[in-house]
């Protein structure tokens, strides 16, 4: 399967048609007693076991190794698993065929069991099939069988970690997904900036700009294999859509003045962006079908960094019409904006989350840069992370995690890029290559 | 185009010649000035070694004597006594040598977000762009671009860098 050249246009429905085969053995109605509560301030991470995968038929064992490796890392990774050491297994061999012997897990206090198996089928497909155990009641939770081309044995690992995750949180997983981001190399004066694109933890990462152009923050689309984002080419910023299937670039709106800014509205049928006027920066839409342009904002200030509400009918972007960067909220069609950010300093680079309860933000004050949460209306708000720089967050598609960019600052400093979950408590870099900054987090790609 | 290039050169061999010497901030604002970009300093005393070689009307000559940027500021755009001072030496060049069009580049430092630095780089060149306007420069001789924060000269995290990044630089192209 070859998931870059055959995907229709609906983001990965091919793939999931391919994959699901059967919910495997549920013998008795699951009930969901054990359940991890993510609603809690702070989270104490559930003990699960996961046994290295068994092997079958001539897949290599190293596979089977690597989809269970993948799997703890995912769970591991959301800090509201605490993966237990294989090395501690009394019993480290558990087919998913067989009902485990849980007197041999109990003792370890692990809460949930993974038992799993990948197989070559024979014609040339995998076959990966995993059971979700309740250690206590003895039941199981739930289970999947899936068959793929070997060569997407990653994306089947993180299907199956959503599924965990799904199941014992009552959240929608966000590991089958995609970061789009900005490659840095080079001299911190002088970088080459790229668009990149990987896996969420990092693997497979893909070049899709060649370091010409510097170019700055790109955003998926929600319904296409599509980004916008803005570059520099000529001495002039311009926004452009890029086709992650074909490859195509294209310039929308060859502006006389400099735009940049731009993000997809939750329809995926129009970009709202920055363009300049002299010395001030205003938003404005622009139809994707129609091309036509509609100005959304008016004033002697920079107005930038525009994001849709979830359900497409407001915007939140930031402005220093009061005299430094505050957020404001407005109507998706323009005319009065309503300012929500009343705290100390200065907030920028305003996201809102997919679940639409929270604005995650860049904050500015005392000299360090932080990201933030806040409410809609204006409420609530807190400070998850800080530094010298901080900034840029990108919602997980559950709303539950955010992804950022940190730069300690100095000569041969240089971004990485952060992850934080909502209690602020959860903080992990994410492998990159080299510097990176300006990361999208994709929608789930099944 | 090729006064315009050797410009670029120049500045980027001050740069890569600090780098090479590993050079603190302080150092490589020296270096900077050295290599030739005597607006670099902007502080008087800039003629720095080769300054009486340049040939008047050349693009060396608008470096090295007139003073090719001009300094903002943290988070402000208006042009102060100083970099005033600096775009009336440029104002006057530009009106003498009006075979030049030119570039406006505006700059941010660092300690601000990416696509503001975008939006107050862009406020920094049209300050210097109406300034020079007002003294008689004519607009269609002028384009502006922003570099937000993505081209730092000076490279520390530190007020002696920041004070140098935020900046609006004059870079003649056509003759």
């Amino acid at each position: 399967m070859n998931l870059t050249a055959t995907r229709p246009a609906k983001r990965g429905a091919s793939l999931l048609a391919a994959l699901i085969v059967a919910v495997v053995g549920m013998t008795a109605p699951a009930m969901a007693q054990l359940k991890v509560d993510v609603n809690k301030g702070t989270v104490q991470p559930m003990p699960i076991a996961i046994p290295t995968f068994v092997g079958g038929g001539n897949a290599p064992d190293e596979l089977s190794q690597n989809v269970s490796q993948v799997i703890t890392a995912d769970l591991k990774r959301s800090g509201l698993f605490a993966p237990l050491n294989p090395q501690s297994f009394v019993d480290p061999v558990v087919p998913p065929s067989t009902t485990p012997n849980f007197t041999n897990w109990r003792p370890l206090n692990a809460q949930a069991l993974v038992s799993g198996q990948v197989t070559a089928t024979g014609d040339g497909r995998i076959m990966a099939q995993y059971r979700l155990w309740d250690i206590y009641s003895g039941q199981q939770l739930t289970g999947q069988q899936f068959f793929a081309n070997p060569a997407n044995w990653r994306r089947i690992s993180h299907i199956i970690a959503d599924s965990i995750y799904e199941r014992l949180t009552g959240e929608k997983g966000y590991f089958d997904t995609h970061i789009v981001y900005v490659d840095e190399s080079g001299g911190k004066g002088q970088r080459t900036k790229r668009l990149a694109i990987m896996d969420q933890d990092g693997a497979n990462v893909r070049y899709l700009t060649s370091g010409d152009a510097l170019v700055v923050t790109p955003r998926f689309s929600p319904l296409r294999q599509e980004i916008t984002y803005a570059a520099l080419n000529n001495d002039q910023w311009h926004v452009y859509l890029l086709n992650l299937e074909s490859g195509q670039r294209e310039l929308i709106g060859n502006f006389p003045n400099m735009a940049f800014s731009p993000r997809f509205s939750p329809d995926g049928q129009t970009v709202v962006l920055s363009l300049q006027n002299g010395g001030n920066a205003n938003l404005y839409t622009l139809d994707l079908r129609t091309r036509q342009l509609t100005r959304l904002t008016d004033s002697p200030s920079i107005d930038t960094a525009p994001c849709y509400s979830p359900d497409g009918r407001q915007i939140v972007f930031e402005s220093d019409r009061g005299g430094n960067q505050q957020l404001y909220l407005m109507s998706a069609s323009g005319g009065a904006a309503k300012r929500i950010s009343f705290g100390q300093g200065r907030y920028a680079s305003p996201v809102w989350s997919p679940r639409g309860d929270l604005i995650a933000y860049t904050k500015q004050a005392g000299g360090q840069f932080g990201i933030g949460v806040i409410k809609p209306d204006g409420s609530g708000e807190r400070l998850l992370t800080d530094g010298y720089d901080n900034e840029g967050p990108t919602w997980a598609p559950n709303g539950r995690v955010l992804m950022f960019f940190r730069d300690p600052g100095g000569a041969n400093s240089g971004p990485k890029l952060w992850s934080v979950d909502l209690t602020g408590y959860n903080q992990q870099q994410v492998p990159t290559p080299s510097y990176a900054s300006d990361p999208a987090w994709s929608p789930l790609l099944n | 185009m090729s006064s315009g290039l050797s410009v670029r050169k120049i500045s980027f061999a001050g740069l890569m010649v600090a780098a090479l010497l590993g050079a603190g901030c302080a150092n490589q604002s020296k270096m900077l000035g050295a290599g030739g970009l005597g607006g670099a300093g902007g502080m008087g005393g800039m003629n720095g070694g080769g300054a009486g070689a340049a040939t008047p009307g050349s693009a060396q000559d608008f470096q090295v004597n007139v003073g090719d940027r001009v300094f903002f500021n943290t988070d402000e755009s208006s042009v102060n006594s100083q970099a005033a001072g600096i775009l009336d030496r440029q104002a006057e060049w530009l009106n003498r040598y009006r075979q030049y069009t030119f570039t406006i580049e505006g700059h941010a430092d660092e300690r601000g977000t990416r696509e503001y630095n975008i939006g107050l780089g862009a406020r920094r060149a049209n300050a210097a762009r109406d300034y020079l306007v007002s003294r008689g420069v004519a607009a269609g001789r002028i384009r502006v671009v922003s570099y937000g924060k993505e081209r730092p000269v000076a490279l520390c995290s530190d007020n002696s860098c920041w004070s140098q990044n935020r900046r609006a630089v004059t870079v003649l192209s056509g003759r």
